[in-house]
């Protein structure tokens, strides 16, 4: 045993100076992220140092700022070339300035802005003692039914750490799609993932429900984060690196000096194959895909209608925008193996989230199936592995975005005594007393459905069409089928609106203020603006569809 | 000069739409305004008509391009319209003998309160039968051949307060829409095989194209005549149509609609001209028709309705010529222009004859009316003696030629087609006789009616006898004008073509059996008729006389065979749809609905549980991906 036990660190000397060199950030390409993270440090001390009563409009203003902010230098950015021409790694190969990147990034930006929007809507809840509230618990930490809680009701506390809860999450989405190795992608899951959990639990009413979904949602991603975590450590073995285009040239045997470190496992493909479907399930688990899917009802339910909104639109996109970078990036070499895996995934994803989705009762049940289903529908686009299919899947990401926003802010709208009237009994008749409101909501459901003149149609159709010309042409069929079991919940729900005799003890329609109608409004509009004249928008897709390598 | 073709139908169109948008504050002029667009609509046909005499014959055909309807890549679309002799005989025919029936109406409509909205139809109508004329492509004349359909039918609905009214209107469109349908498949067809349907490229290279194909597109061509002809099969709808108002008749009969068809075969003449088949079949539906009608028309008493038997035998003997191919285009057109002036001439009679005896229809109450209008009497005459073919008479010439190209046709197909011809004219001169008998001479027949008003014949106001006389001048003279020289033969000869036949009797003996047959047919009506009293109850008369009366039994024969069958067909189909259809798809529902059901409850709410799937799917995952390799 003469051979060194000791790590040379130990033993050798460092030169200090030379060896070690600073990293070369490009801090302007990645404003976007850095304004984020910034303003929710911002929150952080808002929350510690300006008084209570004030804290409420510095942080949504703080926050509507930033997302703003970054949102016009992700524009700026893209118009500066650096979704096409300009695309390149940034930060030492940490982060991938490109097409794909940007586009997500600005989705998931006004996402945000919208989220907020909802966030900071104070005039659904009923005023208790006088002090306007929002969807957020008075006081997070009080045990639900206790004095303290009591007390802080009465003080009229707020959870204004949502803001800046929000804003970390967004970082953490903002860096995901973009991240260009595996340990950046590990940070932005978690750093984007934690926040989220925090969020999940801070509903005002139904406050066991919100905090049993927010255990479940941690306790279920934690396990899915390990899941990455060891498939990141099989990938390192197998590549020697944590790069993604290290190990994309690994995988296609360009690279063949082995790290003598690793000899007994570089190059061991069965290393490769566990290590990437063990990373794409930590994926799969974000994006809701079956069999992952088992926590999203359950959270969707249980989280602040406002965070699901969110949570729905912009993890989605994050997480999409990351798995696409994944398989399109890293294992195109591989894609022969991962291809027949991803079919299976997508079909029972499509026919799982459809077929469930018929016996739900409940509104946010229902769109949290119609979510997974949805994601199966996307994953139909990931699968055709060429240019069309990149840009297809990041056109149906933005409209589903706004439609899932918009839905989410119309459900916080119907309310009876016990806040929101979820249970779909309730929802009876809405259209012969709220007609507009009712509306709204149907102009959505049909979205979700995918009928001509919205923003799902087009969405679902670009989706189909690239998987058909990659050649998935029977995963297109049961993706058709599945959007006609699809139609008939969401149809029904619109039968139950319009054809209904309304409850006379049923819930009724809040006003709300203006940030929910924008919210609202906007979900609308891009709905039929994407629906009726997708082209610019397509194209802009189609524009921002190549990865950098 | 071509930029005016659009004015002539933006003229009536025009009309269309003031009157039928501009409400009551138009009642008082709404018929002077639609009267003059339509005489406006002729002036400048006369106009243009002028300017292209000073052409040479083969310079004439100009064309005007309004507009770029449809273009797509392959399949272009324009609003164009061509204006060559063949057009220009019908645009004078339209509008001439249109304005005049516009005239007539005011006096005919004066006391119907929606009269204006009658104008505006009418105008409608001239405007949609000029499209349809004046098109440069099938598919615009489809609008025009569609237009026409809805204006009649808005017109012989028009006193949509009787059932009967809105019961006619409804079976002409539908009888009509068979024949639209022919047309479409026609357009389709000729787009696929020639890849437009613009009359230049598709005319000038049908010879150049398989017969099969031709031959599909002129039966299919031929369908559409039928609809619109009123020619066998599809002819039930045009007895009917006398319900209503009497110009309507008139101007369906003479200037529009039932001339659509005769058009529509001549214009395609070269499509027919390639495909004998179809040619032969055109002969047969007109002869069978030319004698349908006539024989429908002996048995009628109601004066319109014997006209309308008349005018189906007439178009036969258009449709037979137009079958005969270059040796009877020409006359085809000759026979419908003349055919125009006596009948819209008669037609307005009998509307005259109406209009004094509180609109009495049936012929069996008329009698002696010669001595109670006189003006109407003399111009009916004039038209009968036309359209038996009196020598000299504008119905002579025209006839006697196309039984002569039957004739021509060669064979023992010639013998046929010309034996159905002379019969034809035998019956016409029967029935008309036997009509102009029982309506002018013999006794007076009429009654009071349930109310107790006695009819007081009296004759018609200036504004009806005019245009008769106007068109009695036409019935007399158009014929000899036409034919002396063979004007109408070299005026339409560049745009239809002409061949002379072969006939193996001289055209000398047709003539003189033409005469026999006609003295022959109008001898037996005047014995019938003219020798004994007329009943004023029809006798039950032979098996013949009662099924000619029941149409010969066209529609016992469209609702055993059409009617019932459709219904027992969507019987079966109900059926099906019920069992079949209704049957899986409320299983598939059903099954969904179940299986939901079952999957739902692995939705237990542990976290435990959801671990396990986690864990499971990731396991398949993996074992999946390891398996992909390993195949």
């Amino acid at each position: 045993m003469s051979t060194v036990a000791v790590h040379s660190l130990w033993t050798t000397a460092v030169d200090p100076i030379s060896k070690f060199q600073a990293p070369k950030i490009e801090y302007a390409q990645l404003s976007p992220t850095l304004i984020v993270i910034g303003a929710a440090l911002v929150g952080v001390l808002i929350e510690a140092f300006v008084p209570r009563k004030s804290r409420y409009h510095a942080q949504v203003f703080v926050s509507v700022v930033a997302l703003a902010a970054a949102f016009a230098a992700v524009v700026a950015l893209a118009s500066g070339g650096y979704g096409t021409t300009k695309a390149h790694i940034a930060a030492m190969g940490a982060l991938a300035v490109d097409g794909p990147a940007l586009f997500l990034q600005g989705t998931i930006l006004l996402a945000g802005l919208f989220g907020v929007f909802t966030f900071a809507e104070r005039r659904l809840d009923p005023a208790a003692h006088g002090n306007r509230v929002d969807s957020f618990a008075a006081q997070a930490a009080s045990v639900p039914g206790s004095d303290s809680e009591k007390a802080a009701v009465k003080a009229g506390f707020t959870t204004t750490e949502a803001f800046p809860l929000l804003l970390f999450a967004v970082g953490g989405m903002l860096v995901f799609p973009s991240a260009n190795d595996l340990l950046t992608l590990f940070v932005a899951l978690e750093v984007f993932s934690l926040p989220l959990y925090l969020l999940c639990a801070l509903a005002r009413r139904k406050r066991l429900m919100s905090q049993e979904a927010a255990v479940k949602y941690f306790l279920l991603g934690a396990f899915a984060s390990a899941f990455t975590l060891f498939g990141i450590a099989l990938l390192y073995g197998y590549a020697g690196s944590v790069s993604y285009a290290t190990i994309a040239q690994v995988v296609d045997g360009t690279v063949t000096n082995v790290d003598p470190a690793l000899a007994n496992t570089m190059g061991n493909d069965v290393l490769l194959l566990i290590g990437a479907a063990m990373i794409v399930m930590g994926l799969l688990f974000k994006v809701g895909a079956v069999p992952f899917h088992m926590w999203t009802p359950d959270v969707y339910q249980g989280a602040p209608t406002p965070v699901t909104g969110f949570m729905a639109a912009a993890t989605k996109v994050a997480a999409f925008g990351a798995l696409l970078r994944l398989l399109y990036v890293v294992l195109p070499g591989l894609r022969w193996d991962w291809r027949p895996v991803m079919w299976a995934v997508a079909i029972v994803t499509m026919l799982g989230g459809a077929i469930v989705a018929i016996t739900q009762t409940d509104i946010k049940r229902l769109l949290a199936y119609s979510s997974i289903a949805h994601a199966g529908f996307i994953l139909a686009g990931v699968i055709a592995t060429t240019r069309s299919g990149v840009s297809s899947v990041l056109f149906y990401l933005a409209a589903y975005s706004f439609v899932t926003i918009g839905a989410f802010a119309v459900v916080t709208l119907v309310r009876d005594a016990g806040g929101e009237a979820t249970h779909l009994s309730k929802w009876a008749g809405l259209g012969r007393r709220s007609p507009l409101v009712a509306a709204v909501f149907a102009v959505f459901l049909l979205a979700f459905a995918g009928i001509p003149l919205t923003s799902g149609f087009a969405g679902k159709f670009a989706v189909f069409k690239a998987a058909a010309e990659g050649g998935a042409i029977p995963l297109v069929v049961i993706g058709v089928i599945s959007s006609a079991v699809a139609a008939f919940f969401y149809i029904r729900v619109i039968v139950l609106m319009f054809f209904s005799e309304p409850n006379p003890e049923g819930p009724t329609v809040a006003v709300p203020s203006p940030l929910t109608l924008t919210a609202i409004g906007a979900g609308v509009a891009v709905t039929l603006v994407l629906g009726v004249a997708p082209q610019y928008f397509l194209n802009l897709a189609s524009q921002a569809s190549v990865f950098v390598r | 000069m071509e930029n005016l073709i659009a004015l002539l139908i933006a003229a009536p169109l025009l009309g269309a739409a003031v009157l039928l948008c501009g409400g009551r504050r138009l009642d008082a002029v709404g018929h002077w305004l639609g009267t003059f667009l339509a005489g406006a609509s002729f002036v400048l046909g006369a106009v243009l008509f002028t300017d292209m005499l000073g052409k040479a014959a083969d310079a004439r055909t100009v064309t005007q391009h309004l507009f770029s309807w449809i273009p797509v890549a392959g399949f272009q679309a324009d609003v164009t319209f061509r204006l060559d002799q063949l057009s220009m005989t019908f645009v004078l025919l339209i509008t001439g003998v249109g304005s005049l029936i516009h005239l007539y109406s005011i006096g005919y409509m004066e006391h119907d309160e929606r009269r204006r909205r009658f104008f505006g139809y009418l105008n409608l109508f001239l405007a949609a039968m000029l499209l349809l004329v004046l098109a440069d492509n099938y598919l615009l004349l489809y609008v025009g051949w569609e237009g026409v359909g809805l204006a009649s039918y808005l017109l012989i609905g028009f006193w949509q307060h009787k059932p009967s009214a809105a019961t006619a209107a409804k079976k002409a469109f539908l009888v009509n829409r068979v024949g639209d349908m022919g047309l479409s498949i026609a357009i389709m067809l000729m787009f696929t095989t020639f890849g437009t349907f613009a009359f230049g490229p598709v005319l000038d290279s049908a010879d150049k194209v398989g017969e099969g194909r031709l031959t599909a597109i002129g039966l299919m061509l031929l369908l559409a005549a039928c609809g619109k002809s009123a020619q066998v099969p599809l002819q039930s709808w045009l007895g009917d149509a006398m319900e209503g108002p009497t110009p309507v008749s008139a101007l369906i009969h003479a200037a529009t609609m039932v001339t659509a068809g005769v058009y529509l075969i001549v214009r395609s003449g070269a499509i027919f001209n390639a495909a004998p088949d179809a040619q032969l079949v055109v002969t047969v539906v007109g002869a069978v028709t030319l004698l349908f009608g006539a024989i429908v028309g002996c048995a009628k008493d109601d004066i319109k309705k014997a006209l309308a038997g008349s005018t189906m035998s007439q178009i036969g003997y258009m449709v037979l010529a137009a079958g005969l191919g270059p040796i009877g285009y020409v006359f085809a057109i000759m026979h419908l222009v003349t055919h125009g002036f006596f009948k819209a001439g008669l037609f307005l009679g009998a509307g005259s004859v109406m209009h004094g005896m509180n609109d009495e229809v049936d012929m069996r109450r008329y009698g002696g009316l010669r001595t109670y209008m006189p003006v109407t009497f003399v111009t009916f005459g004039l038209g009968y003696l036309a359209i038996v073919g009196f020598p000299g008479l504008s119905g002579f010439f025209s006839k006697d030629k196309i039984i002569e190209a039957a004739f021509a046709k060669g064979g023992t197909e010639g013998w046929i087609l010309g034996g159905a011809a002379l019969l034809g004219a035998a019956i016409t001169a029967y029935y008309m006789t036997r009509v102009m008998i029982m309506t002018f001479f013999g006794e007076k027949r009429w009654q009071p009616d349930e109310q107790g008003n006695e009819p007081h014949p009296h004759e018609s106001p200036g504004v009806m006898t005019i245009p008769m006389i106007v068109l009695a001048v036409g019935s007399v003279f158009a014929g000899g004008f036409f034919s002396l020289g063979d004007r109408f033969l070299h005026w339409l000869e560049p745009v239809t073509g002409h061949a002379e036949g072969n006939s193996p009797v001289s055209a000398m003996t047709v003539t003189a059996a033409t005469l026999v047959l006609l003295v022959v047919g109008a001898g037996i009506a005047y014995v019938q008729y003219g020798r004994r009293p007329v009943p004023a109850v029809a006798p039950r008369g032979s098996l013949l006389t009662r099924v000619a009366r029941r149409d010969l039994l066209q529609d016992d024969f469209n609702h055993v065979v059409l009617v019932r069958g459709g219904e027992h067909l969507t019987r079966s189909l109900v059926y099906v749809d019920h069992t079949l259809v209704d049957g899986v798809v409320n299983g598939t529902a059903a099954s969904v609905g179940g299986l939901s059901g079952r999957l739902r409850r692995l939705q237990n709410g542990f976290a435990r549980s959801y671990a396990v799937s986690m864990f499971g799917g990731a396991a398949v995952l993996v074992a999946l991906t390891l398996l992909m390799r390993a195949v």
